[in-house]
């Protein structure tokens, strides 16, 4: 009796076995996590051009699991490394770089790439998009989903203010001189708003690139954070409510800030190129795009999700990954990408495209974060970013609000930087 | 004696099932996050190694720790007696013979059935700058607007004052059914005595709610440590901390500064805080409640 179990239960195994073995042999199976930022119908377009991938690829299985926002991306990539069954791949924030290496949890792109023309591939895209992903001398993250910020103006408020709605303000003079007109003395119009929730240090990373300077260094573990320039820069800020009063004192959300523009309430906002598809769709007026103005020079940092390859992966699963990630961001795909959601870009090939080229010639305002790229830097990224990002989210906020004057709020964020920070130098 | 033992083994093995339960999920997590505050945060290249109580004395020198505290307490201080004053003073209302009671009782029952998250993003536009509710309603009477989330002095009320709104009507259900089961006799028989609607309420109904007033206390205490739904939405606990409560800098720091080790500290606060309040409950308040 027992020999007879015996010996079905071998004869089903080898069974299966034989069934699934060269499946498993021709079949490569890949789990992605991927973030949505922004409001619209993202996730339908990512799974549709996975499913372009696997058509194309029969031989790989793509299992693309949206994973919530940046945030949400991040413990999920996280929890599944610790609980030993991670994913291969994943989009998430390019400012996360440095806590995935300190975490050993991907691996560089030098290392899993091996013809000379995938070599080139990594130097295909812009330089600047590059800055969040490159790091010690190797390349760790490959754009995707990437923004910069942009300044939206009201061209009906311009004309009615009497300016010239051609013309937006391209320095820090024009913009106070636009919005002391375009404020209305009873409340009901403001000349521009910045957002200083959400994401405070994103807007005051392109305020101090203005005025000539950035926030950290290359390597990661160095903060500027009480450098002159930085905090002139912060007085600005500050001034633009308090001393020139043409925008709100205080905090200004970054939730509601596209509302407030839509109806109105501001004739400039500066907000990221994410928005533009929906501004486009929800404006009753006319409105423009431009670059930020500049005080010194112009400037943005960049913003947004790079593709990662975790490192616990077998060699078969890392090129698998590479072809995904070589599709997902080919210039074709990626000019579909920018069209469908206001995303950049993510190549010089990909603006080169028919379909994007005649999208923008349609749509000029497609282009402006394009142009802008040129005078962009890195997004604030360093070791321990969680905590210095807050510091720096804080000074500011503490400033903003007249708690702290932007000179005291940016040393005392700079000293608990260089304390975190003193450990990786 | 072998009956003896058998009773023994059938009394444990009743017992089993919700032990198992309370063991995996309540007594191993708490030991496990004492014992994780004793150590550093670890990565990959710098492993985790026992640091004994640094990590209570970095939390001592934490000024946003303290923050965090004050703003809790205001915030416990804020919501709890408001919204029991109001739950009892709407449940009055509503279980007395008016017109439209359903109607009336849904309407403040209704905030407790949306989740945070949609309360938070229905209040974020009434607390908008110019265009949200708050501040057009202001403006009728000709009150300038007012950035209620972006001052550091009104986003802890504002936040208070939709808790509130909030939690209100949940209570106010405990008190309804409390009223429901205080005998009418009790009315009649004060009245005849000619006591005063304010002296009956005072000495006998009061007191007859005791119960139900410890049982929703001690949730509102609860709820002020462990609802932070609406940071996520509404300010993130800016500007600069001024909203900022301790469960959400507990969530930050897990997950934002993947400093797990730290969350762990400041969460065996927040377990001896509550362990705290909840005896001193039990046993001060306690003997102040008559049960039947």
């Amino acid at each position: 009796m027992l020999n007879k179990l015996k010996i079905l239960f071998l004869t089903v195994a080898v069974t299966i076995g034989l069934v699934t073995a060269p499946m498993a042999g021709a079949e490569t199976e890949l789990n992605m996590y991927y973030p949505v930022a922004v409001g619209g119908p993202l996730t339908k377009i990512v799974d549709s051009m996975v499913a372009d991938f696997m058509k194309e690829n029969p031989d790989i299985k793509v299992n693309a699991i949206y994973a919530g926002n940046y945030n949400d991306a991040r413990i999920k990539a996280f929890a599944a490394l610790q609980s030993g069954k991670p994913a291969q791949l994943s989009v998430m924030f390019s400012i996360d770089i440095y806590e995935l290496i300190e975490q050993d949890a991907i691996i560089a792109f030098d290392d899993v790439v091996e013809t000379p023309e995938e070599k080139a591939w990594l130097n295909s895209f812009y330089p600047t998009l590059m800055e969040n992903g490159r790091t010690a001398g190797k390349t760790w993250g490959i754009p995707f989903q990437r923004s910069t910020i942009v300044m939206y103006y009201n061209k009906d408020a311009f004309k009615a203010a009497g300016l010239d709605p051609d013309q937006p303000p391209a320095t820090w003079q024009e913009l106070v001189a636009a919005g002391q007109k375009l404020t209305k003395d009873d409340g009901s119009q403001w000349g521009v708003m910045i957002p200083s929730t959400g994401y405070p240090y994103w807007m005051f990373g392109a305020l101090t690139m203005q005025n000539g300077q950035v926030l950290m260094n290359d390597a990661g573990n160095e903060t500027y954070f009480d450098s002159p320039a930085v905090i002139e820069a912060l007085q600005f800020w500050l001034d633009l409510g308090t001393k020139h009063k043409i925008m709100p004192a205080g905090t200004i959300e970054w939730g509601t800030l596209r509302q407030n523009f839509l109806e109105g309430k501001t004739a400039i906002m500066w907000h990221s190129t994410g928005n533009l598809t929906i501004v486009k769709e929800k404006a009753a007026f006319d409105f423009g795009v431009a670059m930020l103005p500049a005080s010194k020079r112009r400037g943005t940092p960049t913003g947004g999700g790079n593709f990662y390859i975790f490192k616990k992966t077998s060699a078969a699963e890392r090129k698998a990954a590479m072809r995904l990630i070589k599709f997902m961001t080919s210039p074709e795909r990626s000019a579909e990408w920018s069209m469908k959601t206001g995303y950049m870009g993510i190549s010089p090939a990909a603006y080169e495209t028919s379909k994007l080229k005649a999208y923008v010639k349609d749509f000029p305002y497609a282009a402006v974060a394009r142009d802008q790229l040129k005078y962009a830097t890195a997004e604030l990224s360093t070791y321990q970013t969680g905590r210095i990002r807050k510091a720096l989210d804080d000074a500011i906020q503490a400033a903003l609000t007249g708690a702290k004057s932007p000179e005291d709020a940016l040393k005392e964020a700079q000293s608990l930087s260089e304390r975190l920070l003193r450990p990786y130098q | 004696m072998s009956r003896n033992i058998m009773r023994h083994v059938y009394g444990w093995l009743l017992l089993t099932p919700a032990a198992i339960l309370l063991i995996a999920f309540t007594h191993y997590p708490t030991v496990a996050t004492v014992i994780d505050s004793l150590f550093s945060k670890g990565s990959a290249i710098r492993p985790s190694r026992f640091v004994g109580l640094a990590n209570y004395a970095m939390l001592v020198d934490d000024p946003i720790f303290w923050k965090v505290l004050t703003n809790n307490a205001w915030f416990a201080l804020g919501t709890i007696p408001t919204s029991i004053l109001l739950a009892i003073a709407m449940a009055l209302l509503v279980n007395r013979a008016i017109p439209g009671r359903s109607l009336v009782r849904m309407a403040y029952f209704t905030p407790t059935i949306l989740p945070m998250i949609a309360v938070a993003n229905i209040w974020l536009f009434f607390y908008t700058p110019d265009i949200g509710l708050i501040d057009q309603a202001a403006g009728w009477f000709g009150f300038d607007g007012h950035n209620w989330l972006g001052d550091p002095a009104t986003v802890l009320p504002a936040i208070i004052v939709m808790t509130i709104w909030k939690e209100a009507g949940f209570f106010m259900i405990f008190y309804l059914a409390a009223l429901q089961n205080v005998p009418p006799e009790l009315e009649e028989a004060a009245r005849l005595e000619g006591s005063t609607r304010w002296y009956y309420f005072r000495r006998v109904l009061f007191p007859l709610l005791m119960p139900t007033t410890l049982f929703v206390m001690i949730n509102a205490v609860l709820n002020s440590f462990k609802l932070v739904d609406h940071l996520f939405v509404l300010t993130k606990g800016g500007p600069d901390n001024a909203s900022n409560l301790l469960l959400y800098y507990i969530f930050e720091s897990a997950f934002s500064y993947f400093d797990t080790n730290y969350a762990a500290t400041l969460t065996v606060i927040l377990l001896g805080l509550l362990a705290v309040m909840a005896l001193m409950q039990f046993y001060v308040l306690d003997k102040r409640v008559h049960y039947r």
